[in-house]
């Protein structure tokens, strides 16, 4: 089995086996029921396909929060607890553990939010929604997730604390989340990159309302990407310190 | 095995190693020997190919550790002062995944952590969660996790740290089970471990070696020529007398005399023990213990360390 298939599995084996995994997929799914019922089933008659689209909007929310918290310990809890070392003293590229950490964190994420499939299937039983526009919903969740999680371990291989990891990772996911306020206030050509920055604004909404758009899902796999980058770089320049 | 040359380590403007010149022979057990904050984790680390020296060259096996570590990684395994332990695994799993992670795969995996568990005494806690281990199975367990892969070269980075008396017994007794098919480098402060398990030292002092070579080598050097330790039936005076007469010995003390026993140390290399008794014997004492001088070592570290804090060469 390649490093980060092993690195993944024993990560993704962590979750369930300490009561972290369970405490977040268990807020994450509770904040997620209670929300749909406070602000979607409180806020009188809608179609379905608006039901449903406030369900993706709300799950947008909790995915990013959750992301952030499952990311943090990735690197960071290794670096403080010392275990670190048995990955980077073994015959593994640094690439390969941040990909195998991230992977796990992937999985488990995908977990979480598929889990949360019995509320559109009350919408698809009481009301009458398209497949197509749950599919879309969902992938979008998968991609912001993708993104999000990527940024948490930048973040959790820049600290030397979890607690510090998850300041740094919300710090930039709030950033570029709020970009699209930015590009209110500004002028062009500025206003057109916060505009295409915004993790939200620009990107999300086609999902929410069941449309793919290439450009959506190559953003949030471009996130994904450098923010990895970013943290394979962090990795090997630790070697010098 | 090891070719170590003007190895040097900064953080930011200090150096925690500087120009280390060192080499190691196949299947030599070598102590390193220094103070807290002597540097002896940063070489250790380097050795280890965790961290990337700031100057020199390490070859391990004629392999450059800086060109190609992937390949040394193979050839080396690593304890550093924490054993690197994942709390939620059981010891079993957690050595198979060590195993499968340096490249020992499916069944050989499984024979590999049993010989593993083996010889770290370890086969009683396969199944227990690491996170119920004592510190001593702990310790055990990252020497497992080390030498699971079968390599060539065993890094321990304080092995015997935080144990209790017993514990470091058995911990020595395992180093020592490693013997000839591991070239082992280990490190720590505690100065009888070291005499007792390896073939040679390295005293490293701010940085730089200081001294290196066997513990009489050290001795013999530093003109000490080392020290016996004897306990005898009646008094200290005659006894005193009587060894003064073996060629060799030097400076006689009494380290503790009561009840018509005496224990002294006498100034000489161990090698003069049996004539030391013979001596004593010819001529009615009593010898009731004899033995190599306890706090030899301890005098040699300290005069070796004291030296190069107050600049005198060596």
């Amino acid at each position: 089995m390649s490093a980060v298939l092993l690195i993944a599995r024993r990560e993704l084996g962590g979750y369930f086996r300490s009561m972290t995994g369970y405490i977040i997929a268990a807020l994450v799914l509770l904040i997620d029921g209670l929300l749909f019922n406070a602000f979607v089933l409180s806020a009188g008659e809608m179609f379905s396909a608006d039901v449903l689209s406030n369900f993706f909007y709300i799950s947008f929310g909790t995915t990013v929060i959750a992301s952030v918290f499952i990311s943090m310990r990735l690197l960071a809890e290794e670096r403080q607890t010392g275990t670190l070392v048995l990955l980077t003293s073994s015959p593994v590229h640094d690439w390969e553990i941040v990909i195998g950490k991230y992977l796990s964190a992937l999985a488990f994420l995908a977990i979480i939010t598929l889990a949360t499939v019995y509320i559109p299937a009350l919408i698809l039983v009481n009301g009458k929604v398209s497949v197509g526009h749950l599919a879309s919903g969902y992938l979008g969740l998968l991609l912001v997730g993708s993104a999000t999680l990527a940024i948490g371990v930048f973040g959790s291989a820049l600290a030397r604390t979890q607690v510090l990891a998850a300041i740094i990772s919300g710090v930039i996911v709030v950033s570029i989340l709020i970009a699209h306020l930015v590009s209110r206030v500004t002028d062009r050509p500025l206003k057109d990159m916060f505009m295409a920055l915004a993790l939200y604004a620009r990107h999300f909404p086609p999902f929410q309302s069941g449309a793919i758009h290439l450009r959506d899902v190559v953003y949030y796999v471009v996130v994904a990407y450098v923010a990895l980058f970013a943290a394979i770089r962090v990795m090997e320049a630790r070697r010098w310190k | 095995m090891i070719e170590v040359k003007g190895l040097t380590k900064y953080y930011g403007e200090l150096a925690a190693i500087h120009d280390l010149d060192f080499s190691i022979e196949r299947g030599e057990v070598i102590g390193f020997l220094g103070l807290n904050g002597a540097g002896k984790t940063t070489a250790l680390k380097i050795l280890g190919c965790v961290l990337l020296p700031t100057a020199g060259q390490v070859t391990v096996d004629g392999i450059d550790i800086a060109r190609d570590p992937h390949e040394v990684r193979r050839r080396i395994g690593f304890l550093p002062d924490t054993p690197p332990l994942y709390n939620d695994m059981s010891v079993g799993r957690y050595l198979k995944f060590a195993a499968e992670l340096r490249g020992v795969a499916g069944s050989e995996a499984d024979k590999a952590v049993a010989e593993a568990e083996e010889k770290t005494s370890t086969r009683e806690v396969h199944d227990q969660p690491i996170f119920s281990l004592s510190h001593g199975f702990r310790q055990r367990v990252g020497v497992a996790q080390a030498l699971v892969h079968r390599p060539k070269l065993l890094i321990l980075d304080e092995p015997t740290s935080g144990l209790d008396p017993v514990q470091i017994v058995e911990m020595r007794e395992t180093i020592r089970t490693l013997r000839g098919e591991h070239t082992v480098l280990l490190s720590s402060h505690i100065l009888s471990e070291i005499s007792q398990t390896c073939d040679r030292l390295l005293v490293i002092q701010r940085g730089e070696i200081v001294a290196q070579g066997s513990e009489q080598d050290l001795a013999t050097k530093l003109g000490g020529g080392g020290t016996i330790e004897v306990e005898v039936q009646g008094t200290s005076s005659r006894a005193i007398e009587v060894a003064r007469t073996v060629t060799g010995i030097g400076e006689c003390s009494v380290l503790h005399e009561a009840g018509g026993v005496a224990v002294l140390s006498l100034q000489g290399a161990p090698d003069l023990r049996p004539k030391v008794v013979r001596a004593l014997v010819q001529n009615q004492i009593d010898v009731l213990r004899i033995d190599r001088g306890a706090a030899r070592l301890e005098s040699i570290f300290l005069k070796l360390t004291q030296d190069k804090a107050d600049g005198r060469p060596q």
